[in-house]
């Protein structure tokens, strides 16, 4: 198991190493140019020209690649072109509201969905397994904004219970961070139950039918520990899979949510970065955005096996 | 075991405990949100976030917005348009016009303690001169610049009537006073510290980039005597902290502004103007009465452009109230304007824009295209979709043109594409352009040294499309020295009516974008740029 963790971190270097060079290049061949940006509208060809050697824009692209590679082998992720603040501490300053808000969204996500999934599963064609579906049809088909929307019009302005937007480290007060981050977490969950409850239907589903259950029902075992030893362990792979997505998707930015609740998170600063051309943020916004889907598929995998005893990697 | 009986069964119970947990749980949030006072704290929703923080550096409103909560200026204009002083106390001038003498208020400190001298007003005026369109023509009349204590001496080559004008400039760049060793940093590259003698201070901690911007009161600063009036007058600062913070999603600005969550949202966008204006709580003004001059700005280096009749024509074919029904929808936040230096402005004229007012340019916009032979290539228009206030004027602008014979391709693209590829003075095949739109505040048009737009200085020193009229050029160097106001509004007309007639540019509207601010908040100023002193909240 550890050789097979080490290979996968081995493998991920290269994968790294394409995604910097695919960004870089992605980059610079885009329109747009940061000095201009900087500059604005009254700045001569000269000053231009200036400001561009200052940020060292006019060099070869591959002096620019490899001065950046070389200084993010030693740390150091740049600075923003525009606030000229590290980008190191521009995105450790989102990373709190972001990783805040999957880790809520998911948690209670999965203490939700889960459980429905297993019951709708359970009770196939049932009121509740109808219920269930169409939970789950609505959360795929109303749009994150409409529901965020219609959150912040009850739970804030008519009702009063909540704020209706902004975020609050977890260091301010935990009674502080939960009131902020309550309702872009409810609007984020309506979605992620629909998706993991549905996915949990359809794996109990296939596993509800197998001999081994019919044998543990024929044992006299109690139905929950039917469904919750027997069967639910064994469909868990593709809950896990999902789920695990479902975070590395929220870490990666969920821009609509995080703008309607106005929440400073990784997604807007990616899209900032973006429309200003800001290239050492996105550069690494995304390569960190990589990180992540690496080091998360690589869990997914190491719980695939602490979950599935057959399952075992060389 | 039936699970929905079972679930009935309990749901009074169940609900019953829900609801009571919600309710406890709402009650401790609200006692843990209670902790801390920030009452004297004024919270603003600004028009976009502050990224770049030296003024001098770039044109951006939001720097120049931030330099005017740090840093303090020699002059600056009241409602009148008229300089006042504002870091001087009283200046001379020389028999000859050639020196003036400025001595600097008593009491002028900068935010690290060190007394505001002279010398830091002449390395300041020099790296703005730098960057500035009417700094740079000033900085041609000046010969020596120099400090001494708490004076500053400007040295001329020849007489300027500009110069008071000059150093009042209200919007980018406006001419701040940093301190000397900030100011010589080069004019390319950003300053390293916030140290102004401003009536705020720079709370460098919580700054965060596209989240939050933080002031605190300067209580070093000494405030003038005379009332605030724009950005001249006592800046008499009654709040202890101001925080812009950037919500992005207009909706939720408004949801803010309407559970008090924020006191104060610079530009609210017009559809939601009439929620805000039925509300009694929020108080819905137009601080800038100058508003804004949107404009379309043909290339004159490529063909077709490069003709001046079928600059024209396209100017003459576009009508005013479209654009503006477009781009605003209620004329009450829009007015017909064809005064290249903005209307109800002691140099604003109707000479050569009367088609775009009175909307009667069409088929003068078709003859014009007979005259030029216009061959039927395809106009390039810039089409910047990402922002609000630029997206809707190029798809108006290019139906007139269409109407009128022209063959248009409208690019879509955002807007810092378009940033830069303005810059390009290559052909259109190799990515040029041939039109583009854009807006500027009223008070960075208002005269012809700080309107770009009628530069005639061509591809050498022009603003982007680069109309080369050594006429207008002519004619900016003598409004520049001219002596009387009546001298100036000459000049202007008649520079007006050479940009027309070689369709330079033109304004193809001006509107006006109120504030919107908590009823709790008293002596909101007027102004050029929205200003956070003479608030109290």
């Amino acid at each position: 198991m550890f050789g097979y963790i080490l290979q996968r971190l081995l493998a991920a270097i290269p994968v790294m190493g394409f995604v910097a060079l695919f960004v870089f290049l992605l980059l610079r061949l885009t329109p747009g140019d940061p000095a201009a940006i900087l500059a604005g509208d009254t700045a001569t060809p000269e000053q231009l020209e200036a400001i561009r050697d200052s940020l060292g824009l006019n060099d070869p692209l591959f002096v620019q690649f490899f001065s950046w590679i070389s200084d993010l082998l030693r740390g150091d992720f740049g600075t923003s072109i525009l606030s000229g603040k590290p980008v190191i501490e521009l995105i450790a300053d989102r990373m709190e509201p972001t990783i805040s808000l999957a880790l809520t969204t998911i948690t209670l996500s999965v203490i939700i969905a889960v459980p429905l999934g297993v019951i709708a599963a359970w009770k196939q064609g049932t009121l509740i397994d109808r219920f269930v579906m169409l939970l789950s049809v609505l959360g795929f088909s109303v749009p994150v904004f409409v529901i965020g929307y219609l959150m912040i019009s009850l739970f804030s302005m008519q009702l009063g219970w909540f704020p209706v937007q902004g975020f609050k480290p977890i260091g301010d007060g935990v009674g502080q961070f939960l009131h902020r981050i309550a309702l872009p977490t409810l609007t984020l969950t309506l979605l992620y139950i629909a998706l993991i409850a549905r996915i949990t239907r359809t794996s109990m589903l296939e596993i509800l039918g197998d001999d081994y259950v019919r044998t543990a029902r024929a044992k006299g075992l109690p139905e929950s520990r039917v469904l919750m030893r027997h069967a639910l362990r064994n469909c868990s792979v593709p809950i896990i899979t999902v789920i695990g997505i479902g975070f590395a998707l929220i870490i990666s930015g969920v821009v609509v949510t995080e703008s309607v609740f106005n929440l400073p998170g990784l997604g807007r600063l990616t899209v900032d970065a973006v429309l200003s051309r800001d290239y050492p943020v996105i550069q690494a916004v995304i390569l960190l955005a990589s990180l992540i889907y690496v080091v998360i598929n690589l869990l997914i995998d190491i719980a695939y096996v602490l979950l599935d005893p057959r399952i075992r990697y060389s | 075991m039936n699970l929905s009986k079972s679930l009935k069964s309990k749901s009074p119970r169940l609900g019953g405990l829900l609801r009571n947990s919600l309710l406890s749980a709402t009650v401790a949030g609200m006692a843990l949100m209670a902790g801390p006072s920030f009452a004297q704290t004024l919270t603003a929703v600004k028009h976009s976030a502050l990224r770049v923080l030296d003024p001098i550096l770039t044109t951006a409103y939001m720097s120049r917005n931030h330099g005017y909560m740090i840093f303090d200026t020699l002059y600056a204009l009241d409602s009148d348009l008229v300089p006042q002083p504002q870091m001087v106390d009283s200046h001379t001038v020389s028999d000859d016009g050639l020196v003036y003498r400025f001595t600097l208020r008593d009491g002028l400190k900068f935010h690290d303690g060190a007394p505001v001298t002279g010398e830091d007003v002449a390395a300041s005026i020099a790296r703005w001169g730098e960057r500035d369109g009417m700094g740079q023509v000033l900085m041609t009349f000046v010969d020596s610049m120099s400090g001494d204590g708490n004076v500053f001496v400007m040295n001329l080559k020849e007489p300027y009537g500009l110069v008071i004008d000059s150093l009042a400039k209200p919007s980018s760049n406006v001419p701040f006073i940093m301190p000397k060793r900030l100011a010589e940093t080069p004019s390319t590259e950003p300053i390293p510290e916030q140290i102004g003698s401003g009536p705020f201070t720079w709370v460098a901690d919580e700054f965060q980039p596209g989240v939050k911007a933080v002031y605190a009161k300067n209580e070093d600063y000494v405030p003038r005597d005379e009332p605030a009036s724009w950005a001249s007058g006592g800046k008499v600062v009654k709040v202890d902290r101001v925080e812009w913070v950037v919500v992005s999603d207009d909706q939720t600005t408004l949801n803010a502004l309407q559970a008090g969550e924020i006191d104060y949202w610079e530009s609210p966008p017009n559809d939601l103007l009439p929620i805000l204006d039925a509300n009694s709580e929020i108080t819905v003004r137009n601080l800038n009465k100058m508003g804004f001059q949107t404009i379309m700005r043909p290339n004159a280096l490529h063909p077709p452009m490069d003709n001046p009749l079928i600059r024209k024509a396209a100017i003459a074919a576009v009508n005013q109230k479209d654009v503006l029904d477009a781009l605003v929808g209620s004329p009450d936040y829009y007015n017909l304007c064809g005064a290249m230096f903005v209307c109800d402005t002691p140099l604003a004229s109707d000479v050569g824009g009367e088609t775009l007012v009175k909307g009667n340019g069409m088929d003068k916009a078709k003859a014009l295209l007979a005259e030029a032979g216009y061959d039927g290539t395809p106009i390039v228009i810039m089409h910047p979709t990402d922002v609000g206030s630029l997206r809707t004027q190029p798809v108006v602008v290019a139906q007139a043109m269409r109407d009128a014979g022209f063959v248009v391709d409208l690019q879509a693209m955002d807007w810092q594409t378009l940033v830069g590829r303005r810059a390009s003075q290559a052909p259109i095949a190799e990515g040029g352009w041939n039109m583009f739109i854009t807006n500027w505040v009223g008070a960075d048009v208002f005269n012809p040294l700080v309107n770009n737009m009628v530069n005639g200085k061509g591809p050498d020193g022009g603003w982007f499309g680069w109309p080369e009229v050594p006429k207008l050029e002519e004619l900016r160097m003598a409004y520049a020295t001219s002596g009387s106001l009546d001298e100036q509004k000459k000049y202007a007309e008649e520079i007006q009516k050479i940009a027309y007639e070689e369709g330079v540019y033109a304004p193809i509207g001006q509107y006006f974008i109120p504030t919107a601010w908590n009823s709790q908040l008293e002596g909101v100023l007027d102004g050029p740029a929205p200003f956070f002193w003479n608030i109290s909240k």
